[in-house]
């Protein structure tokens, strides 16, 4: 075990190393391998059929080891945006954001101002969880019919991403068959929120995408 | 014995009420024990990253916009990025070299990338929700943790007109990691356990 955690961590820094990563892990230069850094976005419904889920992960390629030391940063605003009306502008938003062990939930709610500048919007209904510390049963609280989830889960992100990146340097011509997982065995820091299809619309189709924040 | 227990315990009984009385006395005075509400939530949060759709800006994007990408709100992505797509997009995939190139959706380079460009995740609220479903034909009706998202983009960009079925270049339309390594859960929440 030991020595997977080394593999792992080895793997890691080579990962890094490569000049653009995966479904959004370390996209960009302002924001790789820091706390705001948003490695994916999922949305599907729910077991329950009359919602639907939402999973924001940030901090990406956390090897075991490091997770235990990983925690979300009280600084940097986790928003899921809505968009009911098609114009790609955010009518409806879901914040998140950590205080003292435990992560904060507030709306949905039209956000005050649409954009790239967002104040925590405390008029939107409220729910908290606390953050699952590593290596515990995930902590799941219902409230104002929502469900909520903060803390470390494996990274579900899958590609032989480091494959594309030989195919990218011109130093192999196609993918190996079997390919090679180079997220197995990784964890991210994630937010998961399962909503009543009726909070942003109830039908028809939405919108929707992700943004990290970080507090000026 | 018996005695003194009592008079320990009457002790006791009256640390407790001076405990309480000084309780008591703090909350008069408004001293605060912090609950949920008084937390600082003030001040402005400015964006540095996002995402709608998995690998818009690491497949598309030269690498001097990724930043600008991540602060140009969705609704105007389209009209600042569509033409870099479009480049990098025909500069990457040989399927996309000549005039008139389309892919399994039959669209071209230009129509492909102006989707793409505008970076958000179109979610169903009446039904499936998933990147892609060969076998039900739903398509960008939200992204379900096991869909091959990236298998369905390799499909798109290298695959040609008839990708799904007879890829152009079959050896990059397909990673061949088709599957998390680990397993999701039915409930809530959903993703596996860290390991």
């Amino acid at each position: 075990m030991k020595k997977m955690k080394v593999l792992l961590g080895i793997g890691a820094v080579a990962v890094a190393g490569f000049f653009m990563v995966a479904a959004d892990h370390i996209d960009a230069p302002a924001v790789q391998g820091g706390t705001s850094d948003i490695t994916d976005f999922y949305a599907f419904q729910g077991q329950d059929t009359n919602n639907v889920v939402f999973v924001a992960n940030v901090q990406g390629l956390l090897s075991p080891s490091a997770t235990a030391d990983a925690s979300f940063d009280e600084n940097v605003l986790i928003e899921i945006n809505i968009d009911t009306t098609g114009d790609n502008v955010e009518d409806l938003v879901i914040q998140a954001i950590p205080r003292d062990g435990k992560m904060y939930f507030f709306g949905p709610v039209s956000p005050g101002t649409a954009g790239l500048n967002s104040s925590i919007e405390t008029s939107g209904a409220q729910s908290v969880v606390d953050i699952t510390p590593y290596g515990s049963q995930a902590i799941v609280k219902n409230s104002n019919g929502l469900k909520i989830f903060a803390g470390p889960r494996d990274d579900p992100f899958f590609m032989d991403f480091a494959q594309f990146g030989e195919i990218l340097a011109g130093n192999a011509t196609g993918f190996n068959n079997p390919g090679s997982d180079t997220f197995a065995g990784s964890n991210v820091m994630s937010i998961v929120v399962e909503v009543p299809k009726s909070f942003i619309g109830g039908s028809g189709t939405v919108n929707t995408w992700v943004e990290s924040k970080r507090k000026q | 014995m018996k005695t003194i227990l009592n008079i320990k315990n009457i002790v006791a009984v009256l640390m407790i009420s001076g405990l309480a009385f000084n309780c008591s006395n703090d909350d008069d005075m408004n001293t605060v024990i912090p609950t949920p509400t008084e937390q600082d939530f003030t001040g402005i949060y400015a964006q540095q990253d996002q995402m709608g759709r998995p690998a818009v800006n690491t497949v598309f994007v030269s690498s001097s916009a990724k930043d600008m990408f991540n602060v140009t709100p969705p609704s105007q992505q389209g009209a600042a990025f569509q033409s870099m797509f479009q480049d990098n997009l025909m500069g990457l995939s040989p399927a996309f070299a000549n005039p008139g190139d389309m892919n399994a959706l039959g669209l071209d380079a230009a129509t492909f990338t102006g989707l793409l460009a505008t970076d958000v995740l179109s979610l169903s609220l009446d039904g499936e929700t998933t990147f892609f479903n060969p076998n039900s034909g739903a398509l960008l009706t939200g992204r379900a943790l096991a869909d091959d998202v990236i298998t369905v983009e390799l499909i798109l960009i290298f695959g040609g007109e008839e990708g799904l079925t007879n890829p152009e270049y079959p050896t990059l339309s397909n990673d061949n990691v088709d599957a998390n390594d680990k397993p999701f859960s039915a409930s809530f929440p959903y993703l596996a356990s860290a390991w």
